[in-house]
């Protein structure tokens, strides 16, 4: 049989494995990323203490606001807003 | 009747239901509308579609795949409001992955053989075909009872062993093979044989 015999059925499947679990638990995260964003740059602007500390040492700064800079989708974007 | 319908709607649902329940146009208008249950639900439509792209199209190193998917997801994330098309989201999403992997791949060639004029190999075209189809029965798949879709996932996607698939489904090990047989002629009753390729 050609088309979707079983064999065939059973590679498809195959072709799409899951992609790991970190990645698309930060890629469902982003909305919760963005919000902290969005506040932690509000905050730098307003705040000249926090936006140094930011500065000197932004994953640090970061752990200390609760949020985990090693798996945050959008550090590189917060660098490029803030420092 | 009402009140069935009712408690139907109330009750919590699997994001596997949820996903074959809703169309591509319907998610992207609620996750436009800022709907998270849908964000999240749109991430796990996709996230295999970008991984197989980006790992087995174009071959990227898992560091780079990483990057990719990463970036694929907050641009979609970012962009949806300019998709003209609700219903295209998907051409969208790969168009967009294809365009982030050569991105990708020609930064990599620059830094490694910045004297040749080399360009970087481009995509597998037969295995990008391959991966349209593999979504769609992966679609036909989400439309099965949740124990067909799992033992299928389970066994072919994820790898797993029949012993490792019994132990989680609590079923005699021995029946595991019987039970994809039967889940795969369903998968395949699914699919209908309009949608087989011999006859598109």
């Amino acid at each position: 049989m050609s088309g979707y015999d079983i064999e065939r059925l059973s590679r498809l499947i195959g072709m799409l494995p899951p992609a790991p679990a970190a990645w698309t638990r930060a890629a469902r995260e982003l909305p919760r990323a963005r919000r902290e964003l969005d506040g932690i740059v509000e905050r730098a602007e307003a705040d000249a203490e926090f936006r140094r500390a930011l500065i000197a040492d932004l994953e640090n700064a970061l752990r200390a606001e609760g949020v985990e800079p090693t798996t945050w989708p959008l550090l590189d974007e917060l660098r490029r807003r803030v420092l | 009747m009402e009140a069935a319908r009712n408690a139907r709607e109330a009750a919590p649902r699997s994001p596997a239901a949820l996903s074959a329940e809703l169309s591509d146009a319907r998610l992207v208008a609620l996750c436009r509308g800022g709907d998270e249950d849908a964000w999240s639900t749109l991430v796990e439509r996709f996230s295999r579609y970008v991984y197989a792209i980006a790992t087995q199209a174009f071959r990227l190193p898992q560091q780079d795949a990483e990057d990719v998917f990463q970036e694929v997801f907050a641009r979609v994330y970012e962009r949806l409001d300019t998709l003209r098309e609700d219903e295209a989201v998907r051409p969208w999403i790969a168009q967009l992955t294809r365009r982030l992997c050569i991105d990708r791949l020609r930064a990599g060639s620059r830094e490694v053989v910045a004297d040749t004029e080399e360009l970087p190999d481009g995509p597998d075209e037969d295995v990008l075909a391959q991966l349209e189809e593999a979504f769609d029965v992966h679609d036909a798949l989400a439309r099965l009872s949740e124990n067909c879709r799992d033992i299928l996932d389970r066994f072919f996607a994820r790898d797993e062993s029949y012993r490792a698939i019994g132990d989680a489904l609590e079923l005699p090990a021995g029946t595991i093979a019987s039970r994809i047989s039967r889940c795969l002629v369903k998968l395949r009753e699914e699919i209908g044989p309009e949608a087989r390729p011999e006859n598109r």
